[in-house]
């Protein structure tokens, strides 16, 4: 860091904010110098995105003072921050699909006038980009655009208004390696030019890559501010977590037996009646953990909800333990021995206004013991309910609570119980941890490789590669609704699933770039 | 033929005014994601009360300016029901559509003088008459559109001006934004409540216009239940028009239109039954819905407000 931009540029002291029954930042100070990427660290519900709201002016502090260039500030409406050159790229992007990129990135601003010339508009927009290289079209419709190129529309956004301070609420989850490389880089250009950056995250890499600094959030506290250099992604899980984190699992050496499921060819169709899977097979054996990777919206949906009969394929066949289970409905692959861990948790997993014990026994309330001739029986449904929740350690006051005040960690707990309890075939998990704390998240990945040594199959689809290489057998790269390559993940390499995840197969990177044995394809 | 014709296009464009400032007004209201089905309650209410207004006060305008005003309350009342109390908004707009026809059916037996036994109905007071253009109002079939009402004409540059204001100004950018995505419209520093409260008492107000033009100058003097329907003809032809001020001006002539040939069919004995033709707005609209469902670009770049509906609050978790 060079001595003229040491110079504070935002600082924060003793934020505290309550939500009703939640402490969400108590006393928080954070400090901001020019030209500097500092990284926000912490769990989920840490109070990370609380404490940036407030510094946009989403949330008002209960109590603390925001200084910014060294003059104490007030923050009540998002136009305040705006003025003051701070700007967010928030985690759900704010943008609105029918209008225009242009349309999109001057919205609200205060300066605008009455009529406002969209020509000239998109001119600096265009000048903007360019410098940036944030590359985007300013006349295109934001519902036409990648996600990729979505943020590239939020951080123009926040240049376009002149933000000083940007916020960054985890870039990089939507992104795949290669792209937020780019992002990478665009931050580069923008602290050179002596922008600040604050950037949000719960990934030790991504601390050690993008930062200078780094505060670390626990509990709605900070537990420190470190020199990037001058730590380790452990030290930094540490405070993170406040207990050592086991980041390789044990997992054991195990032979896989027979094929749980085999797809044959298998073809289907999105929603918009667009080409989502083609001519895809792959078989999953019991005891083994086969892992899918790509970028979201390659077709993973897709794949699961085929494999849980959710959507009917348009070719191919579906084997289940050698059995021809093609068109089966939902029910009839829950009775084929297919358990599944959706996506979304909240809207697809469980039903939250009803209680931990309605949502446990979903699956197995039609038959005994849980119901008998017709009729549900309560006394066994809470002691059915009481089993699972000590097994799996659900932190509820009772069973009867319902879902929807659980933790995020705990409702996917919930699901896992009532998912894992009923399988006796094949797991069908997607993105189980994420949005999870490194807690819940060790947890969630020692259950599935639990399941794996009792013999059960798993398919685990995952946008997080370390997930995938520390726990699945066997990686698939999933683009555009195709197979690039399957991998076994002790061969598995970061750069090389990042290239497949862009869409090229691994017979071109075995034959040109990476000369690897044949061995690691399948 | 000739004659006819003119007569039949100068009828539409009368029956028309008060669907064009009505649906206006609704699009304006939907367009900041409040749906307001109180629009037939609203129009009766303000029709029986612009009308007992100018018939005692012997001034007009004043009567206008009761309905708009009473359009207006109505409008304040849904907002404060669906954005502040965040209640379901169908919910709100069907009570207020129920008040308001009820109300409005009371007020009809008692606001008149006392020599019809205090009842409005069947009575005349004043009314907005026709004002020729001269010259223009002679010229064939287009002279229908210069032998109008000064609301008429009014609409003529009302209309545009909505769809400018809509798609052309700031203000209306910030409206949209708040009917597509009220978190986005706030974090880009968009008073979302306050846009929503200013543009369903707008709409409200533009109603109840809508309402005192069926009563002190289409179909003058009060009847119950002098709308018609009209009120939910208005609520579908904003999903005619796609929630575009522009497009609902076909909408609002297309129906006058079939308003107007009705008259006209009864006057020469023609047998197509009337409920034919009440139908059609309705039909028209679910066609109009299935088309948008089928073709899904369509509805990405036209179809309702995506937070049509959906209530709002700051710091929700």
């Amino acid at each position: 860091m060079n001595p003229q931009s040491s110079k504070i540029i935002l600082e924060m002291r003793g934020i505290t904010k309550h939500f009703p029954g939640v402490i969400a930042n108590s006393g928080v100070d954070l400090t901001l110098f020019d030209g500097e990427v500092l990284a926000l660290l912490g769990e989920n519900g840490a109070g990370k995105s609380t404490l940036m709201n407030i510094l946009i002016g989403l949330y008002r502090q209960d109590d603390g003072e925001i200084y910014v260039r060294g003059e104490p500030v007030q923050i009540n409406f998002p136009s305040d921050a705006a003025e003051l050159g701070i700007g967010m790229v928030h985690q759900n992007f704010m943008l609105i699909p029918r209008m225009t990129v242009a349309e999109n990135i001057v919205l609200g601003m205060t300066s605008l006038p009455f009529v406002p010339d969209m020509r000239k508009i998109s001119n600096r927009i265009r000048a903007l980009s360019e410098q940036y290289r944030l590359k985007v079209d300013p006349n295109a419709y934001v519902w036409q655009l990648t996600v990729g190129e979505q943020q590239r529309v939020e951080i123009l956004k926040m240049v376009y208004r002149g933000a000083e301070i940007l916020i960054l609420d985890e870039p990089t989850a939507v992104l795949t390696p290669q792209e937020s490389l780019e992002l990478h880089d665009v931050l580069k250009v923008m602290t050179s030019e002596g922008k600040s950056a604050i950037f949000i995250t719960h990934k030790m890499d991504e601390v050690m890559v993008f930062s200078e600094r780094v505060a670390v959030l626990q509990n709605g506290k900070l537990k420190a501010t470190l020199k990037t250099s001058e730590t380790t992604p452990q030290e930094l899980a540490r405070l993170m977590v406040g207990r050592n984190v086991l980041f390789r699992l044990e997992k054991e050496m195990q032979e896989p037996g027979e094929t749980v499921i085999e797809l044959c060819h298998i073809s289907a169709k999105d929603d918009k009646g667009l080409s989502a899977l083609e001519d895809l097979s792959m078989v999953v054996r019991a005891g083994e953990i086969f892992g899918i990777a790509g970028v979201a919206g390659n077709g993973q949906d897709q794949l699961a909800e085929v494999i849980t009969g959710l959507r009917k394929p348009t070719e191919g066949k579906i084997l289940i333990a050698d059995r021809d289970c093609t068109g089966k409905d939902p029910l009839g692959m829950i009775k084929a021995g297919i358990s599944f861990i959706p996506a979304d948790r909240i809207g697809m997993g469980i039903a939250g206004n009803m209680d931990i014990s309605e949502n446990l026994i979903m699956k197995g309330y039609r038959d005994e013991p849980l119901s008998s001739k017709g009729f549900i029986r309560p006394n066994r449904i809470i002691d059915f309910a009481k089993r699972l929740i000590d097994s799996f350690r659900i932190a509820t006051p009772t069973p009867k609570t319902r879902v929807k005040f659980l933790s995020g960690g705990n409702i996917q707990k919930t699901i896992l119980a009532r998912e894992i309890d009923a399988c006796n075939n094949l797991l069908v998990a997607m993105y189980p941890s994420r949005g999870l704390d490194v807690g819940a998240t060790e947890t969630v990945r020692n259950l599935l490789l639990e399941q794996r040594s009792k013999g059960i199959g798993i398919l685990l689809i995952s946008e997080d590669l370390d997930e995938l290489t520390s726990i699945a057998d066997r990686i698939a790269v999933m683009f555009e609704g195709k197979i690039m390559g399957t991998i076994k993940s002790e061969d598995a390499d970061i750069e090389m699933m990042g290239l497949m995840m862009a869409g090229i197969p691994l017979e071109e990177l075995t034959n040109d770039v990476f000369e690897k044995s044949e061995s690691s394809t399948e | 033929m000739i004659p006819l014709i003119t007569t039949i296009l100068a009828i539409t464009l009368r029956a028309g005014t008060s669907l064009v400032y009505a649906t206006i007004g609704e699009i304006y209201t939907e367009n900041s994601g409040i749906l307001n089905l109180g629009v037939e309650g609203t129009m009766l209410l303000s029709a029986a009360s612009g009308f007992a207004v100018a018939y005692h006060s012997g001034y007009l305008w004043l009567g206008f300016l009761v309905g708009v005003i009473v359009g207006g309350l109505l409008g304040a009342l849904h907002a404060f029901l669906s954005v502040t109390m965040r209640a379901n908004q169908v919910v709100s707009g069907l009570s207020i559509t129920l008040f308001g026809t009820g109300l409005a059916s009371f007020l009809g037996q008692r606001l008149g003088p006392k020599e019809n036994s205090f009842n409005l109905a069947g009575i005349s007071g004043p009314r907005l008459i026709a004002q020729p253009i001269p010259v223009l109002s002679n010229v064939p079939i287009l002279g229908a559109l210069f032998n109008q009402d000064i609301l008429t004409y009014a609409a003529y540059l009302i209309v545009p001006l909505a769809w400018y204001f809509l798609y052309k100004t700031k203000n209306g950018l910030n409206l949209r934004a708040v009917g597509e995505n009220p978190i986005t419209a706030e974090a880009m520093g968009i008073n979302v409540v306050k846009t929503r409260y200013l543009y369903t008492i707008i709409g409200g107000m533009l109603i109840g216009l809508g309402g005192a033009h069926l009563s002190l100058s289409y179909t003058p003097g009060w009847t119950d239940n002098i709308t018609g329907g009209r009120g939910w003809i208005v609520i579908a032809l904003v999903i005619f028009a796609m929630w575009n001020p522009a497009r609902a001006v076909f909408g609002a002539i297309l129906f006058g239109g079939i308003n107007a040939i009705q008259f006209r069919l009864q006057a020469i004995g023609a047998t197509i039954p009337s409920s034919f033709l009440n139908m059609f707005p309705y039909l028209a609209t679910i066609l109009v819905l299935v088309v948008m469902t089928w073709w899904e670009t369509l509805s990405k770049r036209l179809g309702a407000p995506a937070a049509l509906s959906v209530s709002y609050m700051r710091e929700d978790k």
